[in-house]
């Protein structure tokens, strides 16, 4: 036993730390755009699906890690894809059975999980070639990273869009115009290129901050 | 072991196909029941908001027995007409409106929900037609001559949140109420849904979504239709 890796050894704690910051999927690999751009109109869709997205992520990373030994290479990627495909169609029905109300607010994007990049470049990259343990952290921490960048923009959208946060109002009614005040809400932000310049928005401040990320090629 | 062969290859392929599909068609046919109750509850409770009544059904611990038993309450007669305002046989809650409105004019059959609550009697009507992405449908209540709107509920299968998918918000369908689908003349003229904003005390029309035209274009073409349906049925009843 005295050899083994602990559990949280400073690497497997990378694992976890890197992609919420210097190696977040949206920000710095930028993959995920399209969801992050379909879902973020509301803060609250945003957060269901961060965590639909954390949920498919470390048991379809631990599944393939499990598997990786068996998997015969030339079908590899169809594989992690059907693993993929029936995880989610498993938390689409359930979310329909048991949490009625918000399956129907993420309508079709449960469904597009399965076309995330996120997860299955992480499954090709991470799990086919680790054991389930740093495969678990790994998708742990991916799908934060993907998750965070979520609910921030999903936040911002919400916010400055239609002037609520999960739903409450947060703006005042007699701040706006229609009541006779001097505020009336962004309607670019509910749109989806506002998605991708509060996303440019993030990358800007992060690169500007750690200047090891500035590509200089 | 050679994992690399053809042989292992196709073989782990089919295991893998069919363990894949047993387990998902076990846990679609096992949840089946309860999505079902789902949607029939959120169809009794969508009937019943557009006369008012069941709003707080989100605060009961049993939202749904509590909504089952307002529906047994206060839908007190349901049937079906067809265009030419007579009745037809059969069990209202259980048609399907899209397979409805695919039938040449006269086969289709039309529900008709009639609910009663202190005395005052309205006639429920479903709607349904297409959305961006996916079905829209609804339901609209009327008041007793038949031309002017209790209140309005709709639906949508998958339009995008917060641009279409608001149509199930109260903030859109609060406009509805107290709007006339009949004018002067006693003509069917429908209630309108207009881009950029209904004119101030127009009674046939209300605003649209912004950044979701194509759903409220659908929601329109969709009132206009499924109500189309009922004109000669309005017609023999008012008086």
């Amino acid at each position: 036993m005295s050899d083994r890796e602990p559990l949280f050894s400073p690497k497997n704690r990378r694992l976890i730390t890197n992609p919420l910051g210097q190696d977040n999927p949206i920000t710095v690999q930028v993959l995920g755009i399209c969801s992050a751009l379909a879902v973020t109109v509301k803060l609250k869709p945003s957060v269901v699906m961060a965590l639909s997205v954390v949920a498919v992520m470390a048991i379809a990373n631990v599944v393939i890690s499990l598997m990786r030994k068996g998997i015969p290479n030339r079908i590899r990627i169809i594989v992690q894809l059907v693993v993929i495909a029936a995880l989610v169609i498993l938390v689409d029905q359930v979310l329909k059975a048991f949490v009625y109300d918000v399956s129907k607010q993420l309508s079709v994007f449960v469904g597009l999980i399965i076309t995330n990049c996120i997860i299955m470049g992480r499954l090709e990259a991470f799990a086919l070639a680790n054991k389930p343990w740093p495969s678990l952290l790994d998708g742990l921490g991916n799908a934060a990273g993907y998750g965070m960048i979520l609910i921030i923009v999903g936040f911002v959208r919400e916010l400055f869009g239609a002037g609520t946060l999960w739903g409450y109002e947060i703006i005042p009614q007699s701040w706006f115009v229609s009541n006779g005040g001097f505020y009336v809400n962004n309607g670019m932000m509910i749109l989806p290129p506002m998605a991708l310049i509060t996303v440019g928005i993030i990358i800007w401040i992060q690169r500007s901050r750690n200047k090891d990320l500035v590509d200089i090629s | 072991m050679n994992t690399q062969g053809n042989t292992y290859t196709f073989l782990y392929a089919a295991i893998m196909v069919v363990v894949v599909a047993a387990l998902l068609s076990f846990a679609a046919m096992s949840l089946k029941p309860m999505q079902d109750k789902n949607v029939e509850v959120e169809k009794k409770q969508n009937i019943l908001s557009t006369v008012n009544i069941g709003l707080d059904a989100g605060d009961q611990d049993n939202k749904m027995k509590y909504i089952e038993d307002l529906y047994a309450k206060y839908i007190v007669d349901s049937y079906i007409v067809n265009t030419k305002g007579e009745k037809v046989e059969g069990d209202a809650f259980t048609v399907d409106m899209s397979k409805e409105l695919a039938k040449p004019n006269d086969e289709r059959k039309l529900p008709v929900f009639v609910s009663e609550k202190d005395g005052n009697k309205n006639v429920i009507l479903p709607l349904r037609g297409k959305g961006l992405w996916g079905p829209v449908w609804g339901y609209i209540a009327l008041e007793a001559d038949y031309s002017t709107i209790v209140g309005a509920s709709f639906d949508h299968k998958s339009e995008t949140p917060g641009l279409g998918a608001e149509i199930n918000t109260t903030a859109f369908e609060s406009q509805f109420v107290g709007k006339k689908i009949f004018d002067e003349q006693n003509k069917f003229v429908s209630v309108s849904i207009i881009k950029g904003g209904a004119p101030k005390g127009d009674i046939h029309g209300v605003d649209a979504i912004s950044g979701g035209t194509i759903t409220s274009n659908g929601v329109d073409a969709m009132i206009q239709e499924c109500l189309g349906n009922y004109v000669t049925y309005f017609k023999q009843h008012q008086k």
